[in-house]
């Protein structure tokens, strides 16, 4: 279907961006990868105004370590993450949580910044950035992750504000994500991160609320020596997950267990 | 409709200049910001052998390369392709010769109605410039992107296969698809 | 047959080079100058009355050209949707149906307005501006409930929501079966609701020319003939004065053989514009409205032995019809008259009821009502397997028609043509291991893993159809198949056939059939079909895995015509008696004297000279009909293997094996092909496809690709095929069917396995499609 018609300007800077977004008024949208939006607009599901294009942007297209932090820019594309020999070597699981998004096509053309933005419960990265406690850039100020995502779809964002980049402290220990879902490329019914940083554990669930949910009752059993099985029981403590047409409630808070006991366990490298 | 809003609709629908390297040629045309790249393609270039299977970015019949990365172009307008350089299913056979993925799917059977094929051929046309020799798994993980209907994917499988085998043999053809991550 | 040297030979296909180039011609690749595009207002809600339209934006809208609503076809367009009686023949209610509703809708996704424009986006802008008034009205969902006294109604003012109810067999057919019975097994089994989601969405394009009243229809069909018969009919206009031309179809599945609202709608619309219109289908509109497959449940009873001998079965049908009639919506009532698969059975019992809902009508999907019978049968065999502790293949062994009973008739009279059934199903449980499986599966048992065989032993009824059983069925037109072949001056050859590929690939197959008779080479011989202005008077379309099994029949007829008249044609020119000559390897010769020849194109120049024999025309050319004396029967067994996860429930197949029997093959590559497909979209229902609406609403929920499950190539497993060949003697090539063979056996197979690996746990059947959250809920004991 053809999207309803809309404004349209290139953004050569953050600032003429954001310039843009306020003289276009709340209904503009700032088009970076696009995978979200335009089949949202292709089902005149939304309808902006006008879109700001930020792809033009490059130096929000980054991937640079700063001391114990990693810098992901909001423009860098999936599938740059996935391959970045820093991210492998300083945050894997950000890279392999990159490589488990939507298939090759979204990948090359989906962004950080957008998923960020976006706040789609089924997003994956912003389980990783609350759960490692990182840090949302805007080009107005740092918004921390506990404070960022607000409800379903939507942030603490200005409609003027603008994602610039995502600080994701460094963390090379046992790591796993496992994203539970039917078909390859859909997004998850239920995902599960599990890091090891800092002597103890950090969990981290997508999809079962609206925001992502750090698991904060596994990550205190653990660290008092639960054994995985165990922990991973407290997974769906205080969870009340909508239920929708791949998953009931409960069976989300299952998974929720069990996917959290496999990813402990896969970090450690056990079946 | 009210003045204001005949006129935000002027607005709206006020062309933008795009310029593309389409298969080695350049083309230039004023689109509106609303067209997608795929209409654009297959509406104003007349290059229809890129489909149009879904309106949610699923099925991937209108995978294209777009600087050598498989995209797909259901999903992006027009305006975006400003500046880049893309490669359609029409830019794959050179000279009367068909690409090696193209003559593998028609070896192995790779296709039925033939529909989903143009966008299956460009994406494994990415996968096996990322990854010359994949396995079974990397190569159905690699073309979960596209969707078929007809044929439960063996033949498709093989043909990729088969056509990794032939590239991995015969001399580099000249191609523009991205090699490596990014 | 002649000598063959291509016929049983994997060819490529001679349609691909145009297809891997991306130079097809689908039915949006066409466009006529001038066109004006149509974006279709549909409704919103499952059932309402509509109060008031307004069109006042939108007909000021950029671009627009017209709005329609349905007051501006009432001249156009005349008569209802056409409902065949197929297996059905008196139906208690077939609701009118005209293309574009005017006061009720009854499901979501009918047409309420058009609007025309000049661009694809003004269209849709236009539509965006008509507001509707609405008086919602209660919808219709629910089977059971709509059987009841005094609930709402899918149509306002309909007597009942009951469309047919047709007892074949009464329960007194098995009530002996039932006395004798040792054991009884009784199960409610459900058919998830299907979307076809052909690959390319339906599309049409139509330009009426009004000063010459012609008009041509382009537009992505299975069965372009029929199009032609119902549009010219509706419109008022003779067939001669339509054209319909279906181009490349990119995939059917059943999905595009019926006539839709929008096949009157865009040539009326053409018609009352003065200029080309061209719609296609949206991805959404397409799952919203293309007549979806299955959605039904049976309630089935198996009466047997201890020794497991199968006595009788009872089946009741409950079939979905949706808001109106399909054309062939009945046809899926064979699911009872196939209830009995490949086994013996003392009695057979059954009622189909066609049920109305405010859904979008079904139709045939690929198998349509076999896929079905395939199913309960299979299901249940293992069900009565299961309570005598019997193992699913000595059941069946122990049942199977065997081969010296063929030809069978079988409990509702129908005569099946040949079989080995227990020969495939020896080869299948070779190929798969069968033995070390089960070994297999008792260790993993003992770690706690759930490892599940399922056995389908397949046979379905095929190749539509004989004469005296269409005809009545259709309403009068019997499907049978035509052919034309014509032969140039030059010797080249074309051969034109009534039946439309989408998809399997006829334009290889039946040149491979021509070049072979003929013995002329492949290259000369050209195919062409999905045009009405083309080739014989009617065409009968492709569905029912019939192209081959009668279309490939009738252009090896209008060929041996052709030889004949060459033969005659040759032994003038050789100077002998006709029935000396002989034709081999495309060369006529006096028996005996190989030297006295003359080449096929020596004589094909000949036929349009002037040394003809008395009384014969110039030419060389030939029509021919096939009237099948019966349908035919394919068969074979399937196995799968499939792990389910004891901790989350999901479902993963390890291996599959399949062994068919299609008769003679004529190119081996796309029979694979063909099953290859079939098994697909069967494990598609079996764990991942399902239409899901709103019960209470009846709005659509599974509207996108996102929601709508079609698999893939990650979850489809690799398959093992292998093929035995039990020749059809129903026809003189031995073939039968196989473009739906894949889906009618898979399904079955799949939950077998499931049911197989869950059996451990007490769990005996499992409704599809069989979803991780399902089968979790199962395990741990509360049902879902």
């Amino acid at each position: 279907m053809i999207p309803a018609a809309f404004e349209y300007a290139r953004a050569s800077s953050v600032e003429e961006a954001s310039n843009l977004l306020s003289k276009f008024g709340e209904d503009a949208k700032v088009l970076a990868g696009g995978h979200s939006l335009i089949p949202l607009m292709r089902l005149r599901l939304a309808q902006p105004s006008a879109l700001v294009d930020i792809n033009g942007l490059k130096d929000l297209d980054h991937i640079k370590e700063d001391g114990r932090k990693l810098r992901v820019g909001a423009l860098t594309r999936h599938v740059t993450i996935q391959n970045s020999s820093t991210v492998k070597e300083k945050l894997p699981l950000l890279a392999e949580i990159a490589g488990e998004v939507g298939d090759n096509q979204v990948r090359n053309m989906g962004t950080m910044g957008g998923v960020i933005a976006h706040a789609d419960a089924a997003g994956d990265y912003p389980t990783l950035a609350l759960m490692l406690d990182a840090d949302i850039v805007t080009n107005q100020r740092t918004i921390p992750a506990n404070e960022f995502f607000k409800d379903l779809f939507t942030t603490a964002l200005a409609p003027d504000e603008i994602v610039t980049e995502v600080v994701f402290p460094v963390a090379t220990g046992a790591h796993k994500y496992v994203k539970f879902r039917r078909r390859l490329f859909d997004w998850a019914i239920v995902g599960v991160a599990a890091q090891k940083m800092n002597g103890g554990w950090r969990i981290g669930l997508t999809n079962v609320g609206p925001t992502p949910v750090r698991a904060t009752a596994v990550e205190e059993a653990l660290h008092k020596g639960a054994q995985p099985e165990e922990a991973a029981q407290h997974a769906s403590d205080e969870l009340d997950p909508a239920g929708d047409l791949r998953a009931s409630p409960e069976y989300k808070k299952h998974l929720a267990r069990v996917l959290t006991k496999r990813a402990i366990n896969q970090a450690e490298g056990r079946q | 409709m009210a003045p204001a809003e005949r006129r935000l609709e002027g607005i709206r629908s006020m062309k933008h200049k795009v310029a593309t390297t389409v298969n080695g040629r350049r083309h230039e045309h004023e689109v509106e910001p609303r067209l997608l790249l795929v209409h654009h393609l297959r509406d104003n270039l007349g290059l229809t052998g890129t489909h149009i299977g879904c309106d949610t970015s699923q099925c991937g019949a209108c995978t294209i390369l777009v600087d050598g990365k498989a995209v797909k172009s259901c999903t992006m307008f027009a305006v975006q392709a400003e500046g880049k350089s893309l490669t359609t299913i029409e830019g794959m056979a050179k000279d009367g010769e068909l690409h090696p993925i193209q003559q593998a799917f028609w070896d192995e059977h790779g296709l039925q109605c033939g529909y989903c094929t143009p966008g299956f051929i460009m994406a494994a046309a990415y996968l096996l410039a990322q990854n010359p020799n994949p396995t079974e798994d990397e190569i159905r993980k690699g073309l979960e992107g596209n969707l078929c209907r007809c044929t439960g994917y063996v033949n498709i499988v093989k043909a990729v296969q088969t056509a990794a085998k032939t590239m991995s043999t015969a001399p580099a053809r000249k191609t523009t698809v991205a090699a490596g991550g990014n | 047959m002649a000598v063959s040297q291509l016929v049983g030979a994997k060819i490529h296909r001679r349609e691909d080079p145009r297809l891997i180039t991306g130079h097809g011609h689908y039915i949006d690749d066409f466009t006529r100058q001038g066109a004006a595009y149509v974006a279709f207002v549909r409704s919103p809600h499952a059932h309402a009355r509509i109060k008031s339209i307004d069109i006042t934006d939108a007909s000021k809208a950029p671009g627009v050209a017209g709005v329609y609503t349905a007051r501006d076809f009432k001249g156009q367009l005349a008569g209802t949707h056409p409902a065949a009686p197929a297996f059905v023949a008196e139906k208690k209610y077939i609701p009118e149906r005209f293309p574009i509703a005017e006061k009720e809708v009854c499901y979501q996704g009918e047409i309420v307005a058009a609007v025309l424009a000049d661009t694809k986006g003004q269209a849709a802008d236009g539509a965006n501006l008509i507001q509707v008034d609405y008086e919602e009205l209660p919808a219709v969902m629910d089977l059971e409930k709509a059987l009841k006294d005094g609930g709402p109604k899918v149509h306002d003012g309909a007597a009942d929501n009951v469309s047919w109810d047709l007892t074949f067999t009464g329960p007194d057919v098995t009530d002996a079966a039932f006395k004798e019975a040792d054991v009884v097994v009784k199960q409610r089994i459900l058919q998830n609701r299907l979307a076809p989601v052909p690959m390319e969405p339906r599309g049409v394009l139509a330009e009426y020319e009004t000063y010459d009243k012609k008009l041509t229809i382009w537009m992505s069909s299975q069965s372009p003939h029929f199009i032609r018969l119902f549009v010219s009919g509706a419109m008022g206009l003779k067939e001669s004065q339509v054209r319909v031309i279906s181009p490349d179809v990119g995939g059917g599945f059943g999905s595009k053989i019926s006539p839709y609202p929008e096949d009157y709608l865009v040539p009326a619309l053409s018609r009352l514009a003065e200029r080309p219109v061209k719609w296609i289908e949206t991805r959404t509109e397409s799952i919203q409205n293309a007549t979806h497959g299955r959605g039904q449940y049976y309630d089935v009873e198996v009466a047997a032995k201890t020794d497991g001998t199968l006595l009788g079965l009872r089946v009741t049908q409950f079939l979905d019809v949706g808001a109106y009639c399909g054309t062939f919506s009945a046809f899926q009532a064979c699911a009872c008259l196939m209830a009995g698969g490949a086994y013996k059975w003392k009695g057979i019992s059954a009622r189909t009821i066609g049920i109305l809902t405010n859904r979008v009508p079904t139709d045939p999907y690929r198998g349509a009502g076999r896929p079905e019978a395939t199913h309960l049968v299979e299901r249940m065999v293992d069900l009565v397997a299961g309570e005598l502790k019997m193992d699913p293949v000595e059941i069946r062994r122990k049942n199977f028609i065997q081969p010296q009973d063929f030809p069978f008739t079988q409990n509702f009279g129908l005569v099946v043509d040949s079989g080995d059934y227990e020969k495939a199903l020896d080869v299948a449980v070779k190929l798969a291991g069968y033995d070390d499986l089960r070994k297999k599966q008792a260790d993993l048992r003992k770690q706690g893993k759930y490892l599940g065989i399922g056995l389908s032993t397949w046979i379905e009824l095929c190749g539509f159809g004989p004469s005296a059983a269409t005809a009545p069925a259709t309403g009068g037109i019997a499907l049978v198949e035509s052919a034309q072949v014509r032969v140039t001056p030059t010797g080249s050859v074309i051969v034109y056939t009534g039946t439309h590929s989408h998809g399997q690939g006829h334009e290889t197959t039946f040149s491979q059939l021509a070049a072979d008779q003929l013995g002329v080479p492949y290259e000369s011989i050209e195919l062409r079909h999905g045009d009405t202005s083309e080739g014989t008077a009617f065409g009968y379309g492709t569905y029912g895995s019939r192209s081959l099994a009668v279309g490939g029949v009738a252009i090896s007829k209008a060929v041996g015509k052709v030889i004949d008249k060459g033969k005659k044609l040759a032994a003038h020119m050789l100077e002998a008696a006709e029935e000396d000559v002989v034709y081999e390897h495309g060369s006529f010769h006096v028996k005996g004297s190989p030297d006295k020849a003359k080449a096929f194109g020596e004589v094909a120049f000949a036929s349009y000279g002037m040394s003809l024999p008395e009384g014969m025309e110039q030419g060389l050319e030939a029509v021919a009909y096939f009237d099948p004396p019966n349908l035919v029967w394919p068969f074979g067994t399937h196995i799968a293997v499939v792990e389910v996860d004891a901790e989350t429930g999901s479902a993963k197949l390890e291996k599959y094996i399949a062994v068919d029997d299609c008769g003679n093959i004529i190119n081996p590559m796309i029979v694979d092909g063909q099953i290859h497909g079939g098994i697909a979209q069967a494990i598609g229902q079996a764990l991942y496809e399902e239409v899901v609406y709103d019960e209470d609403t009846g709005q659509l929920k599974t509207g996108t690709m996102i929601d709508y499950m079609v698999p893939s190539a990650g979850e489809i497993p690799p398959m093992s095929l292998d093929h035995t060949v039990t020749p059809s003697p129903t026809n003189d090539l031995g073939v039968k069917g196989i473009g739906e063979a894949g889906t009618i056996a898979a399904s079955a197979a799949v939950i077998n396995a499931i049911c197989d690996a869950l059996s451990p746990l007490g769990i005996k059947h499992v409704d599809m499609p069989a979803t991780p959250d399902r089968l979790w809920h199962m395990m741990k004991g509360t049902s879902k």
